[in-house]
């Protein structure tokens, strides 16, 4: 292995991290102050509580989980579409780094990106609600296997992407949507029966009930159902990776 | 041993088009091998082969003796490579660029080679700049200091001088003369014959994805070369007399010089034979000059020779 050829890809994408505090850290507090805002206050005032939990802290997981989904993918996406962008991929082809080594490297620093501001979030929510953690030990799980699938997804958009339209396109039409409809601000239970069975289509749902479990011990599917649905994400990004290391698709001609 | 050795290397790209065809060659430690082309001829993909940004479609190559698929962090570790685009990050400055280079080949952080490193480049200066600050030469220098980071054996440079100045190209002539006197074997790839002429020690032609020779400079320009020799005459002459016709020579428009260009490989050049015939007819000579083909002369002839 060439650790230090990981911690040099690792250290120079937590470099742009920290380059641009107002982007990295600043706007997703305020996307939180202004959920809070929108969703808890205006929308909150009518539900007072769902299923027991307070309107206010019910979304903090979704709110929570949202903002890893997308700034996973963006983070690493951006991350190796970047150096093909401007041409600097060649530096990491040319280098004696495997393929294991440059993901380990890109993904290791979206999905810590990811984490950081996730618990920024959870940090700006305790100015808002009470919010104590059933299973801390869990909760972490959950966020650290979800931050590591889906920038191992991101990373493998940023592969594929041509142009920086196809970069956004599946955060926006895909991802977004999923985690909309994937009960983030609502409890599937809250849907008319043929609509709950829809929503146990969405992938996002059981990762989003997951981590909601760890905080208040209440779930719309089963946990069981949940870890299988991170360790499928887990487990398709990784075939993905092993297929893109076997061929050098999109990477090398 | 030879630092480099490739054997029947081929590159047929998806779309169908064959960009390499059963290359083998040779390159000897702390040479400069210039490879020669139009474009298209397949210079750069032999470069991209060998540094790992291409997968062949048949046969070896071995650099440091380490196949560069079976064992490609050794032999990775052994090449720089100066790309042909200016491809950098524009936010970063010089040192950090420099050091993210060195750290993706693993090696031990090294503040004071850098340092060195820059300073020949003559690059210290601007470390702490940022790479949008910098003149398109500094910028090329910059992705020498990138390539030279972790203290290659080998130097790829593609086109290192497309598009910069005079002053910037016989810079960057004096730093790759340096590095090979350091031990370093440079393999570049140009469309300036000037440039090939210049530097390389030997010289490889590529055309159409085949390696049609590699040879000495010196060689090269002794085997395909051609002189001529251009005689001033002390008096114009309003004919040429038909003797001297017939060896080859060329009279000028003015009647006052007269060219004769000759095989230098030949047994005999006919020089003898033209200065006899002179003298029979009487013709002083006030000057001589003798012209050797330069490379370009050599490179046309030899791919026109192939069309």
């Amino acid at each position: 292995m060439n650790w230090r050829a990981v911690r040099t890809i690792f250290a120079h994408e937590m470099a742009r991290f920290w380059r641009t505090p107002w982007e990295s850290l600043a706007s997703p507090v305020v996307s939180t102050v202004l959920y809070f805002v929108v969703f808890g206050a205006a929308i909150g005032g009518r539900i007072e509580s769902v299923e027991g939990i307070s309107y206010g802290a019910f979304i903090v997981p979704g709110l929570i989980m949202l903002t890893v989904l997308q700034q996973s993918i963006s983070n690493a996406s951006f991350g190796i579409f970047f150096p093909k962008f401007v041409g600097t991929m060649y530096e990491i082809l040319a280098a004696p780094i495997s393929f294991f080594e440059i993901v380990l490297g890109y993904v290791g620093a979206a999905a810590l990106k990811s984490i950081i501001i996730a618990a920024v979030i959870y940090l700006t929510a305790l100015f808002f609600v009470d919010l104590p953690i059933q299973h801390p030990f869990w909760a972490a799980g959950f966020l650290v296997l979800t931050a590591f699938s889906f920038s191992l997804f991101g990373f493998l958009m940023g592969i594929w992407a041509k142009d920086w339209q196809q970069l956004q396109f599946i955060p926006m039409m895909v991802v977004t949507p999923l985690v909309f409809l994937g009960g983030a601000f609502y409890s599937a239970s809250m849907l008319p029966p043929f609509w709950q069975d829809v929503a146990k289509l969405n992938p996002v749902l059981y990762l989003v009930s997951g981590f909601r479990w760890a905080f208040f011990g209440q779930a719309d599917v089963p946990v069981a159902a949940s870890l299988v649905a991170v360790a499928v994400f887990l487990g398709l990004g990784m075939a993905a990776v092993w297929f893109i290391f076997r061929t050098g698709w999109r990477l090398r001609n | 041993m030879p630092i480099i050795e490739v054997r029947n290397l081929s590159k047929t790209y998806a779309g169908g088009t064959t960009a390499l065809s059963d290359v083998s060659l040779d390159i000897h430690e702390s040479e400069i091998l210039a490879l020669l082309g139009p474009n298209g001829a397949g210079k750069t993909t032999f470069i991209s082969i060998v540094c790992g940004l291409v997968t062949p479609s048949g046969g070896e190559v071995r650099v440091g003796g380490h196949d560069i698929v079976r064992d490609y962090r050794a032999a990775r570790s052994l090449i720089g490579l100066v790309p042909q685009e200016i491809s950098i990050e524009m936010f970063e400055t010089v040192m950090n660029t420099v050091r993210f280079s060195r750290g993706l080949y693993g090696r031990k952080p090294d503040d004071a080679y850098l340092e060195k490193l820059l300073r020949d480049l003559s690059l210290y200066d601007k470390r702490d700049a940022r790479l949008m600050e910098l003149s398109g030469g500094m910028k090329r220098r910059v992705l020498i200091a990138k390539a030279l980071s972790h203290q290659p054996r080998v130097l790829f440079l593609d086109e290192p001088t497309a598009g910069v100045d005079v002053n910037l190209r016989r810079d960057t002539w004096a730093v790759v003369r340096r590095l090979r006197d350091q031990g370093v074997t440079v393999i570049l790839t140009t469309h300036y014959l000037e440039e090939a002429e210049e530097m390389a020690d030997r010289i490889g032609i590529i055309d159409k994805g085949r390696l049609m020779l590699v040879r000495d400079k010196r060689d090269l320009m002794h085997e395909f070369g051609r002189k001529r020799l251009v005689v001033e005459l002390v008096e114009p002459l309003i004919t040429l007399p038909a003797d001297l016709r017939e060896l080859g020579l060329v009279l000028s428009e003015d009647g006052q010089h007269l060219s004769y260009e000759y095989d230098t490989r030949a047994d005999r050049s006919g020089i003898a034979r033209l200065f006899a015939t002179l003298a029979r007819h009487g013709i002083a000579v006030r000057d001589l000059e003798t012209r050797e083909s330069s490379l370009e002369d050599v490179f046309l002839r030899l791919l026109g020779e192939a069309a």
